[in-house]
């Protein structure tokens, strides 16, 4: 606590975000007592380690084309095998970790902060501005996510920027949708009345005096919209959506060859595949345990 | 009640239109031209502007907006560029193809996730909840196209038990056309089980909960009927609206698996007509999709004024 007064100068997010997290050292030991975590935290950091290093990693360039050798079955030199290229797999699927693991929290960041603001100037103003946003959400929601994805990616045409604006625009309202809820509990509690009789500006309650105590439900929030925000990028870049070849991705590698999966060549697909399975395991295992000790 | 379903239309049919808004214009500001995507890099550039003058997209949008839902309204949804004929036939076929993936999905996660969920949630905090609970959260979460790559890998690859793509010739019997859906319909069935345990398993807790059931119990019925008769009619209330906001999940699940088993649905159809810049095709089949999604959350809706009496007296008047 010592150290959190001795910097007023910090940002009040920061701040707020210190708090959540510094309060309850217990909790955080009974977290590295599960062996659930345990688990879903060392395969996210394993992959983590790809995305960061994984040019280092990888056994081969990613990018090397062994025409003489392509299509080759798991082997001693290459243990996942090689592509319809001649491309090294692991080495693939090894630096293919980076879009998925920068793409997906950049874009869940993004809905984040805009349905957080969104979402406390419905819950704090409410009137006007509360029910024509709430239209504009309801509005959004009504439409199939997917169709609005696609509908703005093939009128914007497919990168990873792309990709970020389109899932975090889709997250906003929804995420909007709940700190508007968690901001209306806020409203009636005494500290409030008091700051708004002391003359503080609305732009002042809102983000130094209601942001940190809906922070746990937006932190909750943000764990779940990240694993929805993995399945879309991986979803999208399968389509044909997201990162292009030949740069290495999960799903963009699943869909130039699963083609060739009835000559058999199943490890082109399957290890990419499994790649993203791990992933969003390891981070529902993660969440889970995070949630069964925030609750408990 | 009247005035309620006049309500929801009104608002549905105001979301259709802002649909066709989008549909239309998203479709116009895709990169490229029509005329070039039909008739190929080597025609000449009188040749093309001609082509974009016949089909008439070198006209002002809004004229051509108007046009097209003038058309709509008419029943006469445009003409594919690809194809050089009416998109109707085309929509029809693949939306019917579509709807046979989908109704088997829904047939086979309909009981299976309401029976999974009123498990978990009779042996609630048990191991038996955990792995439906926590399994159902973790295969919900894994992409289809993921699911359905391993399962072709494994029972169409490796053991070679079934077709790895849901095509079928015409002939062929309804069995064996029944055989190419099986692999298809899984990872569908995987991704909606998760959510629609968990709510069957939240109304569930609730209900087996709540006062009504605890003097069921008291008064000496057996648990069986305790739980048929009392608990389920109101846990089953919030998994109906669930199962009618998935059918959002389903339809995209639907483009991802169609294309992942080269089957030739309404999902298949959009995803070539946006590859190869097929606007009438392109805003058809979009437009259609919008129109099931909305007639499912309709009649969820609905049914769920129907079923629950509380919200039947509070819009009756």
């Amino acid at each position: 606590m010592s150290e959190l007064t001795a910097t007023p100068s910090a940002a009040p997010g920061a701040v707020a975000i210190a708090h959540a997290f510094a309060a309850p050292p217990a909790q955080w030991r009974l977290l590295l007592r599960k062996p659930t975590f345990l688990i879903g935290a060392g395969i996210l950091l394993l992959w983590l380690l790809c995305a960061v290093f994984g040019h280092f990693i990888a056994p081969f360039d990613p990018l090397a084309q062994q025409l003489l050798a392509k299509n080759s079955a798991p082997s001693g030199a290459h243990l996942f095998g090689t592509d319809n290229l001649g491309r090294d797999v692991l080495s693939r699927v090894i630096v293919g970790a980076r879009d998925i693991l920068l793409i997906a929290p950049v874009a869940t960041l993004l809905g984040a902060a805009l349905g957080t603001m969104l979402g406390l100037a419905m819950g704090y103003f409410g009137g006007v501005i509360d029910t024509v946003l709430g239209r504009v959400v309801e509005a959004v929601l009504a439409l199939p996510v997917v169709i609005v994805a696609f509908l703005f990616i093939v009128a914007v045409g497919p990168s990873s920027i792309t990709l970020i604006l389109v899932i975090g625009f889709i997250f906003t309202p929804l995420i909007a949708r709940t700190v508007r809820t968690a901001v209306l509990v806020e409203r009636q509690q005494d500290y409030l009345a008091s700051a708004r009789l002391l003359g503080e500006r609305p732009a002042f309650i809102m983000f130094a005096e209601i942001l940190p105590n809906v922070l746990p439900v937006i932190v909750v929030e943000f764990t779940v919209r990240l694993g929805y925000a993995i399945f879309a990028v991986a979803t999208l870049s399968f389509l044909g959506f997201g990162v292009q070849q030949p740069t290495p991705d999960w799903g963009g590698d699943i869909a130039t060859n699963y083609g060739l999966l009835g000559a058999g060549y199943w490890w082109e697909t399957l290890f990419p595949a499994l790649a993203i399975a791990s992933l969003v395991m390891a981070l529902n295992l993660v969440t889970d345990s995070i949630e069964q000790v925030i609750s408990s | 009640m009247t005035r309620y379903l006049l309500r929801r239309i009104g608002l549905a049919l105001i979301t259709l239109w802002l649909l066709s808004l989008i549909v239309f214009f998203a479709g116009q500001v895709l990169p490229g031209d029509p005329g070039r995507a039909v008739l190929g890099p080597f025609a000449s550039k009188s040749v093309v502007a001609a082509y974009d003058h016949q089909i008439g997209v070198d006209r002002p949008l809004v004229i051509q907006y108007l046009g097209w839902i003038g058309g709509l309204l008419h029943g006469n949804m445009g003409k594919s560029y690809q194809y050089r004929s009416a998109v109707e036939p085309f929509i029809v076929a693949a939306l019917g193809n579509s709807a046979k993936l989908a109704l088997l999905a829904l047939i086979i996660i309909i009981p299976l996730g309401i029976a999974g969920g009123v498990l978990a949630a009779m042996y609630s905090g048990r191991a038996i909840d955990r792995l439906i609970s926590l399994g159902g959260l973790a295969v919900s979460t894994v992409p289809e196209f993921v699911s359905g790559i391993v399962l072709i890998v494994v029972f169409g690859v490796a053991l070679k038990l079934l077709p790895i793509t849901a095509a079928t010739s015409p002939g062929d019997s309804p069995a064996d056309q029944l055989k190419h859906l099986i692999l298809p319909v899984i990872p569908l069935v995987l991704v909606l089980f998760g959510y629609i345990a968990r709510m069957a398993r939240a109304g569930t807790v609730e209900a087996l909960e709540s006062d009504y059931a605890r003097t069921a119990t008291l008064k000496g019925l057996p648990r069986s009927v305790v739980i048929r008769r009392h608990v389920l009619r109101n846990s089953l209330l919030p998994t109906i609206t669930v199962i009618a906001t998935q059918t959002g999940y389903l339809i995209g699940g639907l483009v991802v698996v169609e294309l992942l088993f080269n089957y030739q649905g309404i999902g298949r159809l959009i995803l070539n007509a946006a590859n190869g810049k097929d606007f009438p095709m392109l805003e058809a089949g979009v437009l259609v999709i919008g129109v099931v999604y909305m007639v499912a959350t309709l009649i969820a809706d609905v049914l769920y004024t129907v079923l629950n009496p509380r919200l039947r007296s509070g819009v009756a008047g």
